[in-house]
């Protein structure tokens, strides 16, 4: 079987620091991979050369079987890969209905005939937009779900991860990225969102994520397979056990000579 | 609490106020003496904090929220009602025609600013050149005026268009000071170009539609209208073209697009936005919009000169957006009319009202920092529950 999304020698420097460093890094169609490794090991880094923000200084990338080294963050999403981020990066003026709304960009009719003077096309657009949008919200908390139309602004942590999570999901992407979904959140708001999660991917065995996580008991609950960096390369590679059991991560952790 | 649940607003709080507003504006514009003037305006003030204070606001602007179409209506009415208390005087049929065109222009303001985050300190530039354009179309051609106010919008976006690579290669202030050369360059350009009349400006002739010429008066079974009715009733109707137009463009996916690419230009290209293609379209539509009322302007006032265009007008217009409420429609439509008409009717600080503009912006800034009429939340229909 063919990988999904297959990174070969991948490369990236920042000034002096290689970020990424000929990078290998492989995943199969519907696995949920654990991306994991001290701080500033590229693991954003990563996310960023993949969802081409950054673009890449050395080696490829391939996505469903097409190179997508150089591509635009556009072309990459239009592909089917859509993330999350580190720091959330929420519209907080806009209503969570908008904040969703913005992830199935590609799905929306952007003509502006059609959304200047088509308004009764454009109602029905809306509200079947607004029927998946409420629906996918409702899977992850359903108090949100009645209060589509409120800014994001006022809510906590936990629920602006959701709806950050919802905008990844509404466009309905093959991969979906999530970097660090746990952080600025309590443990248990984090065991909270990993049901979440792995309910979202009971629904949608297709769906294949990769999950950069500092919380050592998300990654053992969800991943099937972990993948550990240290400057830029890859270190280990396997289950959760194996790899928290070998010599160099754990010296890659905790600096062991 | 399920807000969607919630009963629909009722409309009287909305009309309340429109009705008040109106009747203060009639009285504002007929009073002639200085001290009333004052006592006036301080009466004003005094009745919106109180209102604020009284808490008012919330259930207005939720009445507004839920009936926009029935209250823009109103709102119709409520200007032919002033046009109609007016009908005779020129001076105060030119001021409210003034408001409205600056509010068109403010409106297209607001879509490269309010929504897309694009500064543009030349709107008056942009006006100009609808003006301009006006000028030399009357003057030389026979193209139909309507035809001629369409052109003025085109014209204006076309040059504007110049500014564009700028303007994306660059972010924030940078793209600001772009057109703040521009502004100066242009009204350089006119004091400097003898075909344009230099800096003695030029004649725009008025409008003619079918025949119909707008700069006589008009008499209706022996009532004496102002020639000013003809340019109040086409300003009136631009006004609300623009107006539905910045509504929709608001409450439709492009609006989402430019508040998306506004707040957060790498979230929104992750989600596959062309940041360059929004930006240009919401520049384009608000300069041809600024265009097509400057072009209507200059047929009103007959005449255009370089000093009419100058940065610190286009400062006057990003000054109502900032008073008005970014990206709130109703909220500059209302800040224009401050700004158009206080310093009209307040002769006394005629001299003054560069200090007094910054004044307001300084107060609102400090203490009402989203504007008087803040944004709402984008419903995007009025009144739709699920």
């Amino acid at each position: 079987m063919s990988n999904l999304i297959e990174a070969r020698g991948l490369s990236k420097q920042f000034g002096g620091v290689r970020a990424l460093d000929g990078l290998d890094l492989a995943v199969a169609p519907n696995e949920i991979l654990g991306l994991i490794g001290p701080n500033g090991s590229g693991k954003t880094t990563f996310f960023n050369v993949v969802t081409g923000i950054y673009s890449a200084d050395g080696g490829q990338v391939s996505f469903d079987g097409a190179n997508i080294t150089q591509a635009s963050a556009r072309t990459i999403y239009q592909a089917g890969i859509s993330r999350t981020f580190q720091r959330s990066r929420l519209s907080l003026p806009l209503s969570i209905f908008d904040n969703v709304m913005i992830g199935n960009h590609k799905h929306l009719n952007q003509g502006l005939i059609f959304n200047l003077f088509r308004r009764g096309g454009f109602k029905r657009e809306f509200e079947a937009n607004y029927r998946s949008a409420r629906a996918l919200v409702e899977v992850f908390e359903p108090a949100l779900a009645d209060r589509m139309f409120e800014p994001a602004e006022g809510l906590p942590m936990i629920d602006r991860r959701r709806i950050e999570i919802c905008r990844a999901l509404i466009s309905g992407p093959k991969l979906l990225l999530l970097d660090e979904p746990s952080a600025g959140m309590t443990h248990e708001e984090t065991t909270e969102l990993m049901d979440d999660i792995l309910l979202v991917r009971e629904r949608n065995r297709e769906l294949t994520i990769i999950i950069v996580e500092h919380e050592m008991g998300v990654i053992e609950r969800i991943t099937d397979r972990c993948v550990v960096l240290n400057f830029g390369r890859k270190i280990a590679d396997g289950p959760y056990h194996a790899v928290a059991a070998d010599r160099q991560v754990q010296e890659a952790y905790l600096g062991i000579e | 609490m399920a807000t969607e649940e919630k009963a629909r607003a009722s409309l009287w709080p909305g009309l309340l106020a429109l009705a008040v507003a109106t009747a203060y504006l009639i009285a504002l514009l007929a009073v002639e003496k200085q001290a009333l003037i004052i006592a006036l305006l301080a009466f004003g003030i005094v009745a919106v904090l109180a209102g604020a204070w009284l808490g008012m606001f919330g259930s207005i602007s939720r009445s507004f929220a839920d009936h926009e179409d029935a209250l823009g209506l109103f709102t119709i009415v409520a200007l032919l009602a002033v046009a109609a208390v007016f009908h005779e005087d020129h001076f105060v049929l030119l001021l409210v025609i003034t408001a409205l065109l600056y509010s068109v222009a403010t409106l297209g303001l607001n879509i490269q600013f309010g929504y897309a985050g694009v500064l543009n300190f030349a709107g008056a530039s942009f006006f100009g050149i609808g003006a301009y354009t006006s000028a030399v179309l009357n003057g030389y051609t026979a193209v139909p005026h309507l035809i001629v106010l369409l052109i003025g919008g085109l014209v204006a976006a076309l040059i504007g268009s110049l500014l564009l690579l700028p303007v994306l290669r660059t972010r924030g202030h940078y793209a600001a000071v772009v057109t703040i050369a521009f502004a100066l360059l242009f009204k350089t350009f006119l004091e400097v170009n003898d075909v344009l009349g230099g800096p003695q400006g030029m004649q725009v002739k008025g409008m003619k539609i079918l025949g119909w010429s707008f700069n006589d008066n008009i008499e209706v079974g022996g009532v004496q209208l102002s020639f000013y009715m003809n340019y109040f009733v086409v300003s009136s109707l631009l006004l609300v073209g623009a107006f539905i137009v910045v509504r929709r463009l608001e409450r439709s996916w492009i609006g989402l697009n430019l508040d998306a690419l506004r707040l957060d230009e790498t979230a929104a290209s992750c989600f596959g936005l062309d940041i360059a293609r929004w930006k240009i379209t919401a520049f384009l539509i608000g300069n041809f919009l600024i265009g097509l009322a400057g072009a209507l302007f200059g047929m009103v006032g007959s005449f255009v000169a370089p000093n009419n265009y100058t940065f610190a007008d286009s400062l006057i217009l990003v000054s109502i957006i900032l008073l008005g409420g970014i990206g709130n429609p109703w909220g500059l439509i209302v800040a224009t009319f401050i700004v158009v008409v206080v310093p009209e009717k307040l002769q006394t600080i005629q001299e003054y009202r560069f200090l007094l503009y910054a004044l307001m912006v300084i107060a609102v800034l400090l203490f009402r920092p989203e504007g008087l009429l803040p944004r709402p939340v984008r419903r995007y229909f009025p009144g739709w529950r699920r």
